[in-house]
């Protein structure tokens, strides 16, 4: 077992994968000899060469376009976009295109590729460099969506994804490249549409992702501790496919439903699951769901401002205190 | 195998480009006829008067390259060697249409003779092209890409961006601007920094400015074969404008009215197919093998319209199929 950090365990899941098949290429901007802008992927360009790690212009709809067109004909690409803000950049290629071009033709195209990018704020970038775009992904047909929050989890997904035969767009949490995590040692290959349970309690189930799920697991810790409300955390970390099996039976469990989301309010995954919850277990639910969201706004910059805009872990106390006591 | 194309035009290249250009042609028509007939529904986007450039890069390319095309690309994909059946079937929404009914007059694929796909938002499938290009050029296979595309598309961003790419990682692929002088219903020209929108942007990309009379398969062929040899043998990529002409609209919905009076006419005189016929017999082809040629491609498409039109509709299962690649659509456990 070795402690990576998240950014390096990027670097190791994509290595891993390399190392295999030859056939796995990697593009995107700075991200080779220069190791990436959060120097997620240092040593890939020294280990594998200007051959298999293409550093790209600043052209995201190429470098979609051209992961597409290679996935189609052979290849397993990966492609960075840097931040997941610009996934609007080239929306077309991976709403119109990507998602749809094995349905569309029959069957007839397969895409094994996989979009890394880094999403989410905390580091005081403002409103287009720190968005939590997951939404918009899973609301498109044909995309796997995930979203690690653990080092170990990085490098078993983005093998997972690597070695799915759809697309799979990863979201990295940019505030969590420098957590470091245990990560078994040898090929580590996770399974896509798993979610993971952190946590057992008895009043209430945490669904939450990414960053928040470790905010969520702060959060119990000091209801738990302090209030004496015991919190299950379920780790989403495939939005599609979706483990509604765990997310289910952990909700009926408790009786009640707690979704800690990044994203802006308006139809984040949250409202989905919340939506499945009320369809599929409503009898056996104790009380109402709760949504902890980003307010419906774009995300400012400043320290104080955005500290109290994504959804803190004072912030998770207090609502469920207040909700479930 | 050598499959190299020649660049002399013997007897039975000029034939097989007259064939060609004949089905297109006929199943073009055959497409606008159904669609009259209330058969074909949705849009369609017709390539009758353009058919000698999809046909001279569907004889010079070599069975295992890759085409691109756009929403305009029924010619394009059955100059591959997609059937007739198969692109009339899809237009109609049978079973039996290439796509099974899923994609429609804009999707039309057929990636078992490399017709990798048409395109319907502007622009999009340069890049990808030029990342089938990549692959290509990846895996050492030889093969090269085509893809084609309308002048409208030389003013939007992928355009650019597919362009500066390929020429940078020198891929093996041709973009052929296939320009009829109307994007929808604006004249190019109104709109358009250049005169020729494709070959004088070819300069900023470092790539030669080439210019090509697109109804004249001969002068297609010629300068097809150049630059897939080119391309073929690590030379990099090429642009070429076509200049040609669309007889109909748009779209469906289009009469085309906007355009002056007597253009359409003076095009007509310049109708691919009527400049290769007259070619042919100026050469001493004699007139009864145009003949058998032409009634042997209307028989090939009235087969296929009976094919088609006795095909079921799909069944509605197969809504629920191929999101993924284990053929199912499931989303969640």
């Amino acid at each position: 077992m070795a402690e990576l950090t998240y950014r390096e365990a990027v670097a190791a899941g994509i290595a891993q994968e390399m190392r295999r098949d030859e056939n796995v290429v990697f593009l995107g901007e700075d991200i080779g000899a220069a190791g990436g802008v959060f120097k997620a992927t240092v040593g890939l360009f020294e280990e594998f060469g200007p051959r298999r790690i293409r550093d790209t212009p600043i052209s995201e709809q190429a470098i979609l376009g051209a992961a597409m067109g290679a996935a189609m004909t052979g290849l397993k690409p990966i492609a960075e976009i840097m931040f997941s803000d610009f996934l609007a950049v080239c929306w077309d290629i991976v709403a119109n295109e990507i998602a749809k071009a094995r349905y569309m033709t029959d069957g007839q195209i397969t895409l094994p590729l996989v979009i890394r990018t880094a999403n989410g704020a905390g580091s005081r970038f403002g409103a287009q460099h720190s968005q939590s775009v997951e939404n918009w992904a899973m609301a498109i047909p044909g995309i796997k969506v995930v979203a690690p929050a653990f080092p170990a989890d990085v490098k078993g997904l983005i093998a997972a994804a690597v070695r799915d035969p759809d697309p799979v767009l990863v979201f990295e949490q940019k505030s969590l490249y420098p957590f470091k995590g245990e990560v078994p040692d040898g090929e580590l290959v996770d399974q896509l549409g798993k979610a993971k349970v952190l946590r057992h309690g008895k009043d209430c189930t945490i669904v939450a992702l990414a960053l928040m799920v470790h905010r969520a697991l702060a959060a119990a810790e000091i209801l738990e501790r302090e209030h004496g409300i015991s919190c299950t955390v379920v780790d989403v970390r495939s939005l599609v496919p979706l483990d509604t099996v765990t997310i289910l039976a952990e909700v009926a469990k408790t009786g009640r439903l707690v979704t800690i989301e990044e994203n802006p309010r308006l139809c984040g995954w949250g409202a989905e699951i919340a939506s499945i919850v009320a369809d599929e277990i409503f009898w056996d639910l104790d009380g109402p769901i709760i949504r902890i969201t980003t307010p419906h706004i774009p995300l400012p910059s400043a320290d104080q401002l955005e500290d109290n805009t994504i959804p803190s872990v004072e912030r998770v106390v207090r609502e469920i205190r207040e909700k479930i006591d | 195998m050598d499959t190299t194309k020649p660049m002399t035009l013997g007897y039975d290249i000029r034939l097989e480009l007259y064939r060609l250009q004949l089905d297109l042609r006929y199943c073009e028509k055959r497409a606008y006829d159904l669609f009259l007939q209330n058969l074909i529904k949705g849009t369609s986007h017709l390539s009758l008067g353009q058919e000698a450039i999809a046909a001279a890069f569907g004889v010079a390319m070599r069975p295992d390259d890759l085409t691109f095309c756009t929403y305009r690309g029924h010619a394009h994909t059955l100059a591959r060697g997609a059937s007739m059946e198969g692109v009339l079937g899809e237009l109609m929404g049978r079973e039996c249409g290439l796509l099974g009914g899923k994609g429609g007059s804009m999707h039309l694929t057929d990636v078992s003779k490399g017709a990798m796909g048409s395109y319907a938002i502007i622009g999009a499938h340069l890049p990808v092209a030029a990342g089938a290009a990549w692959s290509a050029q990846y895996r050492g296979s030889g093969q090269v890409t085509v893809c084609f595309f309308g002048d409208g598309t030389t003013n939007i961003g992928a355009f650019h961006e597919a362009l500066n790419f390929a020429v940078i990682w020198k891929l093996p692929v041709i973009f052929v601007c296939e320009n009829n002088l109307y994007m929808e219903y604006t004249p190019i020209s109104s709109v358009t920094a250049v005169e020729h929108p494709a070959a004088d942007r070819a300069g900023a990309y470092g790539l030669e400015k080439i210019v090509v009379d697109g109804n004249d398969a001969d002068a297609v062929y010629r300068t097809a074969v150049q630059y897939l040899e080119r391309a073929r043998s690590g030379g990099g990529p090429a642009l070429i404008e076509c200049m040609t002409y669309r007889h109909s609209g748009h779209s469906r919905a289009d009469p085309g009215q906007y355009r002056p009076p007597g253009e359409l006419d003076r095009w007509l005189e310049r109708d691919p197919l009527k400049i290769y016929r007259e070619r042919l017999l100026g050469l001493g082809i004699v007139e009864a093998t145009l003949n058998d040629l032409e009634a042997e491609s209307m028989r090939k498409v009235d087969a296929a319209t009976e094919t088609a039109k006795a095909s079921p509709a799909p069944a509605v299962s197969e809504i629920d199929k191929n999101v993924w690649a284990d053929g199912s659509t499931a989303w969640r456990n």
